[in-house]
């Protein structure tokens, strides 16, 4: 009887628990925003992010990335398209996406005159938590993010770092089945930046919650998402595991610098019997491997020939090459040619508010 | 949870927002009372002209910093809303379940503390320095509840400059704008001894006259009750205005699906 009664209550918890995870997901159909007086920031974003899974959306500044997010977490209305977030419409159920959802927008938005504590108790009071819910859940999250001994610190005197988690203990608060990170690391030192990954991918592993995140950092899609959407002018230009796209751009390259700059053409020649040139620093020659060569074959042609090399190291694609493939750029310079560029730009406040009136 | 219940959470972080920010006091505070000290020392003489209401021009100008104090803490107001909206905090707030007229009551909480402290202050220097206050007690929390009522009127207007700018500098820029209204009163002498046309006629229809002459009367004739009726309804007045103009402003800003 009572191993019966075990039995049952065990399976009805497995269900609760599987019926909440498939409701974890976010389904992007025809994605589209447009801002009066600009080129379309979102257009047509297809995308799906199964329950439980960090996804990384990346590109450079201005790509559409903190637009999508804005829409996804219903601050900001579609002009077309549609989408669910933990199996609610954006635009019809707003308020249950929002229940559903925990976000760490651009910039930690926070107070400077309150301190962690008090953060805390206002974000979990709003969220209508208990007194005494407020407290335990408030302690527990400051633990968790690493802020307990600053807790009672006004947020004025926290360091960025300080800020980006305290950022992600507030998005936590009312136990979120789908949490939205935008850019969670920019500007972060790289401690700090390690920190919050190990949280992130702590938080879809142990608690099972959807991670959407986006970042212009190839090394965090990389290390963190399960999965990547390369966006690009508020398209989506490539998705998959990083390991699939980087599949996709071909195999190693070999990278190497002459000891005399003299030889750079002999050089670039000997490389060139192994695999296609790639573009590179002018005093390196890179050739990205054929299936069949290897670096032994490299470094024996190198001695045979007598080319005395500075430098010599096999480089693996990265995700950067990826988008130089599919956009023609490279991810790092993209970013500063969409800040010049007013017409990749994000909206800002004001467009926001222009949007709403 | 009940609107009432975010509203209370919001006007803690509210007056604990005022509270901390020293400068925000000092301008709160010290200004109006250096304009006072000033005013009523270097315009005693005014007190001789013909049908003049009182003999202390220190009781006469007392009124002032009443309105002058809620102006500076109307622009304090403003200035932390438009922060709230530049730095996304007004978007974390929009992820929570809260309404706008509970967080718009939540945020005008601060201003409505710091009004009673001022009224409070500004009451404690007059007494001491020697005005009168020929209401007597009974006039004290009609003069609270004026107080309290203008700064809810001009904090409303603090916000509506924030929400429709969304920028501290803005609603810094248009403060001046605010001081004119101010100046364009019965702030240094009374309506009937104005000789100039055009200023007398731009006071009768300056609202802000009608707050300082009732203050004015419980300093200096007791009970009035017209000039009471008219501050309470012009406060009233430009609190519902402001409000409901700041609701829609906060509705757009707030636009969720």
């Amino acid at each position: 009887m009572v191993g019966d009664s075990y039995v049952s209550a065990t399976v009805t918890v497995v269900g609760e628990a599987s019926s909440r995870r498939a409701d974890n997901g976010i389904e992007v159909s025809g994605l589209v925003r447009d801002f009066k007086g600009a080129p379309r920031a979102v257009d047509g974003i297809e995308l799906r992010v199964e329950p439980g899974e960090i996804y990384g959306f990346l590109g450079p500044n201005g790509a559409g990335k903190s637009t999508t997010v804005l829409m996804l977490t219903t601050l900001l209305p579609p002009t077309a398209g549609t989408a669910r977030v933990a199996g609610h419409d954006i635009v019809r159920e707003g308020p249950e996406v929002r229940a559903a959802i925990g976000a760490a927008l651009q910039e930690a938005a926070l107070d400077p005159y309150l301190t962690g504590r008090e953060h805390m108790r206002l974000q979990s009071g709003l969220h209508g938590l208990t007194k005494a819910e407020r407290r335990n859940r408030g302690d527990a999250l400051l633990e968790r993010v690493g802020l307990s001994e600053a807790a009672d610190r006004r947020v004025g005197g926290y360091s960025g770092g300080m800020k980006r988690r305290l950022d992600l203990g507030l998005a936590l608060v009312h136990r979120p089945r789908v949490l939205f990170l935008d850019e969670p690391t920019t500007g972060l030192d790289v401690q700090s930046r390690t920190a919050l990954w190990d949280e992130v991918a702590r938080l879809a592993r142990e608690d099972g919650v959807t991670v959407f995140l986006t970042t212009q950092y190839l090394e965090e899609a990389d290390v963190l998402a399960n999965r990547v959407g390369i966006i690009d002018h508020g398209r989506l230009v490539a998705e998959g595991t990083p390991a699939a796209l980087k599949a996709q751009v071909g195999g190693s390259s070999v990278e190497a610098a002459p000891a005399d700059p003299a030889e750079l053409g002999a050089l670039a020649d000997l490389l060139e019997r192994f695999g296609e040139r790639n573009e590179s620093a002018a005093d390196l020659v890179s050739v990205r491997f054929t299936a069949a060569a290897d670096l032994t074959a490299v470094v024996r042609a190198l001695d045979a020939a007598g080319i005395k090399v500075s430098s010599l190291a096999v480089r693996d694609p990265s995700l950067d090459d990826v988008f130089l493939e599919k956009t023609g750029r490279s991810l790092e310079g993209a970013g500063a040619e969409a800040e010049e560029d007013p017409e990749g730009a994000g909206p800002s406040e004001r467009e926001l508010a222009g949007s709403r009136g | 949870m009940s609107g009432l219940a975010h509203a209370g959470l919001l006007v803690r972080r509210s007056v604990l927002r005022t509270l901390r920010q020293p400068a925000n006091l000092v301008f709160a505070f010290a200004f109006p009372l250096l304009l006072f000290a000033i005013n009523s020392s270097g315009l005693a003489a005014a007190t001789q002209l013909p049908g003049f209401p009182t003999g202390s021009y220190l009781t006469f100008a007392l009124a002032v910093p009443f309105v002058q104090g809620a102006l500076f803490a109307a622009n304090s107001a403003g200035a932390n809303f438009a922060e709230d909206i530049e730095t996304g905090f007004l978007s974390r707030l929009s992820l929570t379940p809260l309404r706008g007229p509970a967080l718009l009551s939540g945020q005008l909480a601060g201003i409505v503390v710091l009004g009673v402290m001022q009224a409070v202050v500004f009451l404690a220097v007059g007494a001491a320095a020697g005005a009168g206050f020929e209401a007597g007690i009974g006039g004290i929390p009609v003069l609270l509840a004026l107080s309290i009522v203008i700064s809810i009127g001009f904090g409303g207007l603090g916000a509506l400059a924030a929400l429709r700018t969304g920028s501290g500098e803005a609603v810094q820029g248009l403060f001046p704008l605010f001081f004119v209204f101010l100046f364009l009163s019965s702030v240094s002498l009374p309506r009937e001894l104005m000789e100039t046309d055009w200023f007398r006629t731009i006071a009768t229809y300056n609202p802000v006259s009608y707050l300082v002459e009732a203050i004015r009367s419980l300093l200096i004739s007791g009970w009035d009750a017209e000039a009471l009726a008219l501050g309470f309804g012009c406060a009233a007045g430009i609190a519902v205005l402001t409000l409901t103009a700041s609701s829609f402003a906060l509705r757009s800003r707030m636009a969720r699906t």
